[in-house]
């Protein structure tokens, strides 16, 4: 179960906004994460506590295909992003790297900043705390919960390898 | 049920007589692309799970374009990590500098995309090679990991949307100018989650470097993948550049869209995408005094032979503006020096332009042209995302070859037939 406070944002949130490539030549993981949202929200890192959620409107993570941004998102301690839809390339890549995502239109629409959050991935229920509402998330599919539960594509890959 | 084109390709890689939208598979893969900003993560997860060699040497490309020739110390690290890791495992098209190019204009001019592969690469423009009838889509370096020790990904299959073209594009119009219309019609998710499937009599007329062009934009409408179907000018291009055989694959009548757009292509205008979202566009007509302070032509869009072609035709009847930086970068050495051989890069320089070595640069604010507070570019490339190409406050116009080189002219958004009587 994840419980934390929401970050909210609006629709379009790109890639360059969550980690401007002006820093992708970073790799100090600690450093790169230090510049998470930065052209979007300057306060995001100082604010940002481990267990917090992001909420959004629609295509977040649109843009390029770094990695790089749901990794700094997952390294500045959020631990599940809510949104009304997400880019395909992040949606991806934040399963590839074990960070919860969910899709749903009513969570995202009616969450407000500063919300307390509690959110079930297995099952896709999602509660507001602070508003005392419930909202209905699609759950994963099997294949995808597996990669999750492996807490990333790469354990996932790498049991199958030894398996062999 | 009838399937689309990229069902069909998915469907053969995934060893399955038949796939339908939403359903998950593991597909094998003909190629696995990265460049020196996805490839250092992708390095450090394949180590991570321990196989001690790629799948197949000869089915990896690794093209070093972004931050290259290194632009600082950080970017030579990545560099030489990337360069270590391709003479280990013996990748056989590891590009280095001098040899090299933007990689989504490198891949189909060396001959490594062709008709009927599945191609996936860590970079989102990877969905270039669609114009080639290929499956091609972008994808983290988690999965570029993955797709070099093991050969293949996962991937949902995508619904469709078809795109009828007809006609012939009017003068001063390009593939550039297709795309940056329809994601004015569609919007930047219009097309998220699903493959933009080109077909009809008006695909017949467009060049390989439009459809590139064309193709490359698919992420920006949000989708999987862009795809064309084959024709004669396709075979001729691929036979000209590979020695492999293409596979055709033809969507079957029955097939289900989720969507249908006919295009008309004599009734595009050159189309200008106004910050910070490629779908706010605007026909040039519309378009009214923004005075510019730079204009890049470039970029795996609109870095290649003909879109040099199409700015050197406007930029002999004049020079650049005072006011203006203009910044030229042919996409592969070989266009470089075909470009040369043409008299294109003497054109250039002789109306007060800069021609750098292949290279991303600007397009992602890497360095050759990094943007300053407030400052204004018309920029080829494909994407206008605040701070894309430097500061935040700066704005990015995104237009065709023509219309960037008559703005440099003009030092203001303008069409090419202001400045060619
Ligand atoms: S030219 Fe721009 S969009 Fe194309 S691969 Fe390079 S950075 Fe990406």
């Amino acid at each position: 179960m994840i419980k934390g406070k929401v970050f909210k944002y609006g629709d379009n949130v790109d890639t360059d906004v969550i980690i401007p490539a002006r820093y992708l030549n970073i790799s100090d993981r600690a450093e790169l994460a230090s510049h998470c949202m930065e052209d979007i929200d300057a306060e995001f890192v100082k604010n940002v506590k481990p267990g917090d959620i992001i909420a959004a409107g629609k295509n977040f993570g649109c843009g390029s295909s770094r990695e790089h941004a749901p990794l700094v998102i997952k390294l500045s301690g959020i631990k599940c992003i809510i949104a009304e839809t997400f880019a395909r390339i992040f949606y991806r890549n934040a399963i590839n790297i074990g960070l919860p995502i969910l899709e749903c239109a009513a969570a995202a629409k009616d969450i407000e900043n500063g919300d307390l959050v509690e959110v079930d991935i297995k099952t896709g229920r999602i509660t507001n705390i602070t508003k005392c509402r419930f909202y209905q998330a699609e759950s994963f599919p099997e294949f995808m919960q597996g990669i999750m539960e492996a807490e990333g594509l790469i354990n996932y890959v790498r049991k199958r390898v030894k398996d062999l | 049920m009838g399937m689309t084109m990229t069902q069909k390709i998915l469907a053969v890689h995934a060893g399955m007589k038949e796939v339908h939208p939403g359903q998950m598979i593991k597909a094998r893969l003909d190629l696995v692309l990265g460049n020196d900003i996805t490839t250092p993560v992708a390095i450090e997860e394949f180590n991570r799970i321990g196989v001690k060699k790629v799948f197949d040497k000869g089915k990896i490309a690794i093209v070093p374009d972004h931050f290259t020739p290194n632009k600082d110390i950080k970017s030579a690290e990545n560099c030489r990590l990337v360069r270590e890791f391709s003479r280990e495992m013996e990748i056989e098209h590891y590009f280095e500098i001098g040899r090299m190019g933007i990689e989504h204009a490198l891949i189909p001019e060396q001959g490594l995309a062709v008709p009927g592969d599945v191609i996936i690469g860590a970079d989102s423009h990877t969905c270039t090679y669609g114009a080639l009838g290929a499956f091609s889509t972008g994808m983290g370096s988690t999965d570029m990991a993955v797709g070099m020790a093991t050969g293949e990904a996962w991937f949902k299959v995508p619904e469709a949307i078809r795109i009828k073209l007809k006609g012939r594009l009017g003068e001063w119009v390009c593939g550039k100018d297709v795309i940056l219309h329809i994601i004015g019609m569609i919007g930047v998710d219009g097309a998220r989650y699903q493959s933009m499937e080109y077909c009809g009599e008006g695909v017949g007329s467009l060049s390989m470097d439009d459809r590139f062009t064309i193709a490359n934009m698919a992420i920006e409408a949000g989708a999987k993948n862009g795809i064309f179907e084959v024709d004669g000018r396709t075979l001729e291009y691929v036979s000209e550049h590979s020695d492999r055989l293409p596979v055709i694959f033809q969507a079957d009548s029955d097939a289900k869209y989720s969507r249908v757009i006919e295009l008309n292509l004599p009734e595009i205008k050159p189309t200008v995408a106004f910050p910070h979202l490629p779908e706010n566009t605007r026909a040039i007509d519309d378009v009214r005094d923004i005075n510019i302070d730079q204009v890049v032509i470039g970029s795996c869009t609109n870095g290649r032979l003909e879109d040099l072609r199409m700015a050197a035709k406007v930029l002999k009847c004049g020079k650049v503006n005072p006011r203006v930086r203009a910044i030229i970068i042919p996409a592969t050495q070989k266009i470089y020096l075909q470009a040369m051989k043409e008299g294109l890069l003497e054109i250039f320089i002789e109306a007060g332009a800069v021609v750098s070595t292949p290279t991303c640069g600007p397009c992602l604010g890497g360095h050759m042209g990094v943007l300053a507070k407030g400052e204004r570019a018309v920029a080829t490339t494909n994407r206008n995302f605040v701070g894309r190409m430097g500061h935040p406050e700066s704005e990015i116009y995104l237009a065709s070859p023509a219309v960037a080189a008559a703005s440099a002219i003009k030092g203001k958004i303008s069409s090419p037939e202001e400045v060619v009587g």
